[in-house]
């Protein structure tokens, strides 16, 4: 099982210095069996949390297929935008894992089934909403 | 400005984010907050609010949430938006009850009706909308409800929605195996067309198989071929990653087959093939190819073993090792931890890389580090790895982390400790550093240790310890800040044997116990412990003939305990000074000295008070009545009745309140039923009244007063520690019996010698920082050494082993004496029984010290394991003897099944449900393979089996001295 965490974990990650490992084994924290997988890229730190039956190494990248796909969705991606449309970034997160598990690990494919649901969305929005001043501007 | 409207918020929502993003400290963060829950609560509860402004309002609930306010109040209108039919509305609706509600919340009844409607919609988005919210949200209660529509998603045409309900069966598992079990068989198929599915299915087989390996075993040969055609790049492109075919996916079969290969040969057998394959063409330069790379290891040390796949995953540790990045070096390690177990001498190549690790700032690979040598600690290294434990246990904050190094300290010095006095060292450093956190059976091993020493065999041995013990101790005791743990086996140890050796005059550790007894003047325990410490060591003074006089600052301590709150320290305070008023055969015979360990017999039916009962009889008294023929009475009379109190305080009860309890109760004296069933006069029995009558009564055994001092003395302290662990006596009594013999049989060596002088060598070694290569290198060669030690050593850790043997025989006497032990009554529990090592093992012992034994005691070893017989040699055979005919028939047999898989292309993952291998696994091979189960498996510890094997496969490693550095053992042997 694998929770996620967004925010950075002050505590345990501001203190660690650079060119160091990106584990931590976090058991203080989440309970037994948790390692947590962190990587930061400039101001925003990607945090996983997981236990034994994940690969680190696999993990670290997984933040990458993350973060890949947040940047295609939202075209270069940066601070603002997860503030701001942290829904959307749940839709694609919840792509990616599902109950606690990896469930897609190919970043077309979020991206897809991602494109779909904000297709439709829009479609229903329209329908039902009338149009909406805001759409138009999805994208820079 | 990014993209941040979207989704059309609105500029209040822009303000409040933008706000918060500037705000100065948390307390303005609050308030902004807090004035945002204010807006939300009266805006949200206005009637017509436009859909689209709700659904911004729920979005600020989250937000608000986020931040750690609270947004309860607006739940139901975030549940209300799920029943919305947009699926814009409904989505955010689903995501906010996600982050609102946890899956016990009242609320998601309400929810229930939504999902089962959206699992019914043609629209494959609500679908997955609603499977989403399944998987975060559905409960055990709830399971029932959704999981017939949930199966019918398995066979939805959109694999997407397939995937999602494959995950939601595969929660339903976690959260309840047993709602989900008719349905697991349909993990079985993996023959989707769809890459993403197969993957997914490969989460919920994998927990299967954890639980279950033998059922799946019929598996292997699909999973292989999957994970063929994956390597061989058959996967879309769209699972490429870096370059690396569906990395992803390779990692999680790589992890099934490490499962299902474990300890079986022939499944192991069809893996390798592939492994190699991957092996070869797997690129260390990009991070994920290194992923794949580690788990090949993982598998490889998990399966079967073979020689060549070894080497393999040998060169890529040694890579990762070599490597800068931190990641790899951690990585390394993990794989270096799994490879010694097979194959120990792995280890070596890599010493230096090792101590590098171990020396790095980075604190994540120091731990992991740590956890390496913890895992190949052998009574060769023990001392310097353990050393360095300390040291580092010193330096850390993290109790968390503390608690855990200090009780690994305490695991390797009890397993492995070269001598006594060495083991009460590292105890005592433990203690002092980590004293709270340890485990207070810790303590208890640590007191029965010294009470008990090594047996019979060596007395003088025995009470040099003790008094190197009490000498430490007295040494500490001055010190401030002790953790109360440790000063009560330091308060143990004084008033046990003290004086035992003469050296130490009463008055002066008296003097000593009171000033602790001042300086913890709010630990009750301590003081507990620290008053009968001084009755001891006075009843030992009396009983020797000497003439006792309190020193005025313990008769004052005296004095405020007897008035003290706590009834356990009046009645030890009262106890002390009706000691003090006895005579020499008195005393003697109520605390005889150095009898912690005396068994002490209890005659429970009380026969000795049979004409008392008589008496009291005759002159009128009313008889007693036994507990069950006077229920709805008062029965406070024994502690047994106390118990059955309790258990049926859950049941009505028409009686009416007992008297209170009286403070009688919390002694652990098995309160005699007392003639009179007047209830006053036997809470007036207290203790003090109880001894002078118990004493000069000439009439009454021997035996009686003895069990009654001693008891009152064992009790008071076990009672303060009744864990229920250590309540029966004989978990402990098993594990001071191995101790006992791990340390009776090395004492002959004149190892302690030796020892000394390698700790010497490594404490000199930390101070000159000056040579830095040299010192690693030693201590490369003191960590590492055991794989080339000299053949002392050798017999050393053999007899290691048959000590470490003897608990398994202990253990099996225990069961029939543990429930014995639990019916009898609470006075007893503290007796130790009188430890039984098998005999074979003592046999094995004596005749050793210091010459070569005329049976090679590695045979008998192979005798005592018992089921795994001639594991060790198979596993040998697997790890040094490389056997070129039979790796050729290895791979000679590979390609057969290997191909199997191959042929079918049009459906890729077609997978062999039927495999061609009869299910039944070769039983033979599968108990020959037990060895190699053991050692990855089974966590090293308590399990003697799986600690003699490996120290076994050691031996065998270690008979070829590695000549690396030969001077430097000599340095270390002296």
């Amino acid at each position: 099982m694998r929770a996620i965490t967004r925010k950075p974990h002050a505590s345990v990650l501001c203190g660690r210095p650079e060119n160091v490992s990106s584990f931590i084994e976090s058991d203080a924290i989440f309970g037994p069996d948790t390692r947590l997988v962190y990587k930061h890229y400039a101001t925003l730190y990607f945090v996983f949390v997981f236990d034994s039956s994940e690969n680190e190494l696999a993990m670290l990248d997984l933040i990458q297929v993350f973060v890949e796909t947040l940047d295609k969705c939202f075209k270069n991606v940066c601070e603002l935008d997860i503030v701001f449309n942290f829904n959307k970034m749940h839709t694609i997160l919840d792509e990616i894992v599902l109950g606690g598990q990896v469930s897609e690990t190919s970043s077309d494919q979020v991206i897809k089934a991602v494109d779909e649901i904000i297709k439709m969305e829009r479609s229903s929005n329209s329908l039902t909403l009338g149009p909406k001043t805001g759409s138009g501007r999805q994208g820079r | 400005m990014g993209s941040q409207g979207g989704w059309g918020q609105s500029k209040e929502f822009l303000d409040l984010v933008k706000s918060i993003g500037e705000a100065r400290s948390k307390s303005e963060e609050d308030r902004i907050i807090l004035h945002e829950i204010e807006t939300l609560k009266r805006r949200i509860t206005e009637p017509d609010i436009p859909k689209r402004k709700m659904k911004e309002y729920i979005i600020r609930l989250v937000y608000v949430e986020m931040l750690g306010h609270d947004a309860s109040f607006g739940y139901i209108h975030a549940v209300k938006m799920t029943h919305d039919d947009s699926l814009l509305l409904k989505r955010t609706g689903y995501l906010a009850v996600t982050l609102f509600l946890n899956e016990d919340h009242d609320l998601i009844i309400l929810i229930v009706n939504t999902i089962q409607k959206d699992l019914k919609s043609d629209n494959f988005l609500m679908v997955c909308a609603a499977l989403t919210a399944v998987c975060k949200l559905i409960n055990e209660e709830t399971i029932p409800a959704v999981l017939p529509q949930v199966v019918e998603l398995l066979g939805h045409q959109k694999e997407s929605v397939r995937k999602k309900a494959i995950m939601a069966l595969h929660r339903f598992y976690q959260r309840s195996p047993s709602s989900v079990s008719h349905l697991v068989s349909n993990f079985r198929k993996l023959c989707d067309n769809d890459p993403g599915v197969m993957g997914a299915t490969l989460c919920p087989l994998f927990d299967l198989i954890t639980i279950d390996v033998s059922s799946y075993k019929d598996l292997v040969i699909s999973f292989v071929s999957i994970l063929k055609q994956v390597a061989e790049r058959r996967l879309p492109k769209g699972y490429d990653y870096h370059q690396m075919p569906a990395p992803f996916i390779q990692i999680r079969l790589l992890k099934i087959l490490a499962l299902l290969g474990s300890g079986d040969k022939q499944a192991s057998e069809q893996m390798y093939t592939v492994l190699g394959d991957i092996f070869r063409k797997c690129e260390s330069s990009s991070n994920i190819g290194n992923a794949v790379l580690y788990e090949c290891i993982c598998c490889v040390s998990s399966i079967y073993s073979n020689p060549k796949l070894l080497n393999a995953a040998a060169e890529v540790t040694s890579r990762f090792l070599k490597s800068e990045s931190h990641n790899l070096k951690y990585m390394g390690i993990d794989a270096l931890g799994r490879l010694i177990r097979i194959n120990p001498d792995i280890a070596e190549e890599h010493q230096l890389a090792v101590i590098d690790c171990l020396e790095d700032p980075d604190d994540t690979l120091k731990r992991k580090t740590f956890e390496l040598l913890y895992k190949m600690t052998k009574s060769t290294n023990v001392e310097v790895i353990v050393d360095r434990m300390i040291d580092y246990m010193i330096s850390i904050s993290d109790n968390h982390y503390k608690t855990e190094i200090a009780s690994r300290c305490v695991e390797l010095a009890e397993q492995f400790a070269p001598s006594n006095q060495w083991f009460i060292q590292t105890m005592n450093k433990v203690f002092e550093h980590a004293g709270d956190l340890v485990n207070a059976k810790v303590a208890h091993n640590l007191m029965r240790l010294i009470a008990e020493g090594f047996g019979e065999e060596d007395e003088s041995a025995d009470s040099q310890l003790r008094s190197s013990a009490v000498e430490s101790y007295l040494r500490i005791i001055g010190e401030p800040k002790l953790p109360s743990l440790f000063l009560q086996v330091i308060c143990w140890v004084l008033g046990e044997y003290g004086t035992a050796d003469g050296k130490f005059f009463a008055p002066y550790i008296t003097g000593k116990l009171c000033d602790v007894g001042e300086a913890h003047s709010n630990d009750d325990t301590v003081k507990a412990y620290v008053v009968t410490a001084i009755s001891k060591i006075c009843a030992f003074e009396i009983a020797a003939g000497r003439k006792v006089e309190l020193l005025p600052e313990c008769q004052s301590l005296i004095d405020e305990l007897s008035a003290s709150h706590s009834t356990d320290l009046q009645q030890r305070a009262y106890e002390l000074q009706a000691v003090l008023g006895l005579d020499a055969p008195a005393v003697e015979s109520i605390m005889p000295s150095d009898a912690s360990c005396e068994d002490i017999e209890v005659d429970k039916s009380l026969s000795f008070l049979n004409s008392f009962v008589q008496q009291s009889l005759e002159r009128g008294a009313r008889p007693y009545i036994p507990e069950d023929e006077r229920s709805g009475m008062l029965n406070i009379s024994n502690f047994r009745g106390q118990d059955q109190l309790e258990a049926s305080t859950h049941a009505l009860r028409f009686e009416a309140y007992e008297l209170p309890k009286p403070p009688m109760a919390t002694r652990t004296t098995p309160i005699m039923p007392t003639p009179s069933t007047d209830l006053v006069t036997v809470s007036d029995l207290s203790y003090p009244k109880e001894i002078p009558q118990a004493a000069p009564l000439p009439s009454i055994p021997d035996i009686v007063p003895t069990a009654l001092g001693l008891k009152l003395r064992l009790d008071g302290v076990q009672k303060k520690w009744g864990r229920p662990t250590y309540s029966s006596p004989t978990p402990s009594s098993s594990t001071s019996a191995s101790q006992k013999t791990v340390n009776g049989v090395q004492h002959h060596d004149g190892f302690e010698t030796v020892s000394s002088q390698a700790r010497d060598i490594s404490y000199d070694s930390r101070r000159q920082k000056v040579e830095v290569s040299a010192e690693k290198q030693r201590l490369a060669a003191s960590l590492f050494g055991g794989t080339s030690s000299k053949t002392e050593k050798k017999q050393l850790s053999t007899h290691k082993g048959t000590a470490r043997g003897s608990p398994a025989n202990i253990e099996k006497a225990r069961p029939s004496t543990e429930t014995t032990a639990s019916s009898e009554s609470a006075a007893e529990k503290a007796v130790p029984l009188p430890p039984q090592p098998p005999p074979d093992l003592l046999d094995l012992g004596e005749p050793t010290p210091g010459s070569t034994p005329l049976i090679d005691p590695f045979k008998q070893l192979e005798g005592l394991l018992g089921p795994t017989e001639g594991s060790s040699s198979i596993s040998s055979d697997a790890t040094v003897a490389a056997k070129p005919p039979d790796l050729m028939a290895l791979f000679a047999d590979t390609p057969s099944t290997g191909l199997s898989g191959n042929v079918i292309t049009s459906d890729i993952y077609a997978a062999d449900v039927k495999s061609r291998l009869p299910t039944t696994v070769n039983r033979n091979s599968h108990n020959g393979g037990t060895a190699v189960t053991h050692t990855t498996l089974v966590k090293k510890g308590p399990n003697p089996q799986d600690s003699l094997e490996k120290d076994s496969v050691a031996r065998q490693m270690g008979v070829i001295p590695s000549g690396n550095n030969p001077n430097l053992f000599r340095d270390l042997l002296g």
